[in-house]
């Protein structure tokens, strides 16, 4: 992967999207995202890695809260869950614990997550909840048309934040990291060809998985995690970075100026599922 | 002076000059406007001794609020909807605390199925947390009763919010008196708490209150808000004298002298309800109106003395109490207990749907031959519930409801 990816021209996309098959996970809903939002990638990449793992759009669930990012289930023919802001993963959870057959997708923004919602993800990290997260990180509340959020930068304007943003920006993948997620990595919406292999990755792990992606909010951030600056300074996890390594995974979590991407961290342990079996089986006894 | 300005602009003005100590921010359509605007005039400097914060949450908002009043300091927050609720454990404290906290409320629908339009769901659930409630008729009445609310607030040591209708008024650009700072601090002393954490006067806020208190601890909320019933008109006509003009109180009545039948709303619905009053009264109805300001403390004497003349009520709200119906026309009836008058419900204008003047006209033309039933939906699609309801019926994997709605309704035909 370099830095920056070929130039991709539409009719070879057109071309390349109908030939691959996934078109079959996209809703008849046209995304209702500014044009050039990172969240079309997302879309793309998520329904490639469905489509390459052979998963069925009808054992796929896919569960948000509320935001931008959060109105991704109308744009994907799987089943879709549009809960309340910041209570997508414990919906998720109960979806998985009740069906475990179901692929159980959870996505949703940064303020989704970390602000509103912040009180749930250590839970569904240490529990290992065998689902999958991905986070669109655009630094900023998009829906509500352009506040601070608590992953944007120092010094960030917005309307919330008089003058400039004073409030230390959150690092999600320390905190993911440290929650006890069995699986972590990041992406980048402007490279999307290693984000849907990391998606694919991430779905093909048993246990809580977490994927960080980093997407421009191109209409209300014009100075931050803009394609410009990200494409600059994103580079790949080193050849060696040992994924089992807890503490050289923190070690390039710490390291936001140039953010790393690929698979951080990886411990399969047992999940939330195979605790409840236990639980089952030990009381029919 | 007059200026032209957004409603949600206008309160942040109102706020600004009631010279508030700490300011918490979190944005929810359609409220954001307004902590937006406070943060603008914190940036422009026109706030002094002001600490604007961002916070993550509308539990946070209000927690980070409730700790501030503890400390002394007189404080804003604002939300709606989705936000109000989710707050709902900090609503109750606040109020349980007696903390003089002002909140403004840009009435939404709550969901599910999300809406971000207007209607009176979201305030209406809170109604009974203890907080006084006032609803904003105008947009110069929710600047107006802004500055009304601190004082109210901090005399009585209890929390005030004031409810104004998402977009209608939040977005509404309207010519609108803006105060004088120098007329504001004359009409709104600084606060003085009658309960600070102060380290010269250490105590604790919080008390557990087992059962040989608590009642008697309930009972002086219920004793508050009866002392907010004086308090506001007082409050409402000192106001007319620093400020030349009438805003607030507790109803404001509209051609109810000699009205059989009168309207009964809060809100900015009222404003439609007097245009089609005063159609009908070209047309020789006896027709008239009151608006609610002050839904809590509910001004039971008052609205009984407005209505009791009348033959009928028709009470046009903006919530819906399932299984039972309207809120607001319970706690008429309640004003009108031992008087028998028929008392109409219309839910209207739920999730933002438009009340026109020709259907209320309809409604109101209906109950002067009382032919309306106790409870009605204003322009309900009959054949969509219909089709819904035999749906639901036949197939027991019917599917979720608003889904099936939406459907009906782009499909233009009926499943
Ligand atoms: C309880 C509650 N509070 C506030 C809101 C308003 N709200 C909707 S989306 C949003 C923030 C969205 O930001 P993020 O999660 O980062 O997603 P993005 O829009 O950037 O994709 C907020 C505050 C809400 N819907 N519910
Ligand atoms: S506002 Fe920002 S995050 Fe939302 S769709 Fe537009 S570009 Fe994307």
């Amino acid at each position: 992967m370099s830095n920056i990816e070929k130039p991709v021209y539409l009719e070879e996309k057109l071309e390349e999207i109908q030939a691959s098959g996934h078109l079959e996970y996209r809703s008849k809903s046209l995304p209702t995202w500014c044009p050039g939002c990172g969240y079309f990638s997302i879309v793309e990449g998520l329904t490639a890695a469905l489509n390459n793992l052979s998963i069925d759009p009808d054992e796929t669930v896919v569960v948000s809260g509320i935001g931008c990012a959060s109105r991704f289930p109308f744009f994907i023919d799987t089943y879709g869950f549009h809960s309340l802001h910041g209570r997508a993963l414990p919906v998720a959870t109960g979806i998985k614990v009740a069906n475990d057959d179901l692929s159980v997708i959870v996505v949703g923004g940064d303020g989704d997550a970390f602000a509103i919602g912040g009180a749930h993800i250590p839970h569904a990290a240490r529990r290992n909840v065998d689902i999958t997260y991905i986070l669109f990180d655009n630094g900023i509340y998009g829906l509500t048309k352009g506040q601070t959020s608590p992953t944007s930068v120092l010094g960030f304007q917005t309307t919330t934040s008089p003058f400039e943003n004073h409030d230390m920006p959150l690092n999600p993948l320390m905190m993911l990291l440290s929650y006890g997620a069995s699986w972590v990595g990041q992406a980048y919406a402007g490279h999307p060809h290693h984000m849907a292999g990391m998606i694919e990755e991430a779905l093909a792990f048993k246990g809580f998985s977490y994927l960080h992606v980093l997407s421009p909010c191109v209409t209300f951030d014009k100075t931050s995690k803009t394609y410009q600056n990200l494409g600059m300074s994103v580079r790949p996890l080193p050849d060696d970075h040992d994924r089992s390594d807890v503490m050289a995974a923190m070690a390039q979590a710490q390291k936001t100026d140039a953010p790393a991407l690929g698979c951080y961290f990886e411990q399969p342990r047992p999940t939330l599922a195979d605790g409840l079996n236990d639980i089952a089986a030990r009381a029919a006894k | 002076m007059l200026i032209q300005m957004e409603g949600s602009e206008a309160v942040a003005e109102a706020v600004a000059l009631c010279r508030p100590e700490v300011v918490c921010a979190y944005p929810i359509t359609p409220q954001t406007h307004i902590v937006e605007g406070v943060g603008a005039l914190v940036k422009d400097g026109r706030l002094e001794n002001c600490e604007f914060i961002n916070v993550e949450s509308e539990f946070a908002a209000l927690s980070v609020a409730i700790g501030a009043s503890a400390a002394g300091a007189r404080t804003y927050t604002a939300t709606a909807s989705q936000g109000l609720l989710f707050m709902a454990e900090a609503v109750y404290n606040a109020a349980g605390l007696g903390l003089p906290i002002v909140m403004t409320i840009g009435n939404r629908a709550i969901g599910a199925p999300i809406n971000i339009w207007n209607d009176h769901s979201d305030s209406m659930s809170m109604r009974d947390a203890g907080w006084i409630q006032l609803y904003a008729e105008t947009n110069q009445e929710a600047l107006d009763l802004h500055i009304q609310a601190f004082r109210l607030a901090e005399e009585l040591s209890c929390p005030v919010m004031v409810c104004m209708d998402g977009f209608i008024l939040t977005h509404a650009y309207e010519r609108l008196d803006i105060p004088s700072q120098q007329d504001v601090d004359a009409f709104l002393p600084a606060f003085e708490p009658v309960q600070v954490l102060d380290p010269d006067d250490p105590y604790s806020i919080g008390a557990m209150v087992g059962p040989e208190a608590f009642t008697e601890v309930r009972y002086l909320a219920n004793d508050t808000q009866l002392q907010a019933l004086k308090l506001i008109p007082e409050i409402g006509s000192v106001f007319k004298e620093v400020f030349g003009r009438e805003s607030g109180g507790l109803i404001h009545e509209y051609m109810t002298g000699n009205a059989e039948t009168i309207v009964v709303a809060l809100g900015s619905v009222n404003g439609t309800i007097k245009e089609v009053i005063d159609t009908m009264r070209e047309d020789g109805a006896a027709i008239g109106s009151v608006s609610i300001c002050s839904f809590r403390p509910f001004p039971l004497d008052e609205l009984q003395d407005a209505l009791k003349d009348a033959k009928r009520v028709v009470v046009i709200e903006k919530s819906l109490a399932p299984g039972l119906g309207g809120v607001v026309a319970s706690n008429v009836r309640m004003a009108l207990r031992g008087i028998n008058l028929p008392v109409y419900t219309v839910i209207a204008g739920l999730g933002g749907r438009t009340i026109t003047m020709t259907s209320l006209q309809e409604v109101f033309e209906a109950a002067g031959e009382d032919r309306l039933p106790d409870l009605q939906f204003l322009d309900l699609d009959h054949n969509a519930v219909e089709h819904e309801i035999v749906r639901a019926r036949r197939t027991r994997r019917s599917g979720p409801i608003a889904e099936n709605i939406l459907r009906q309704k782009a499909d233009g035909r009926n499943p």
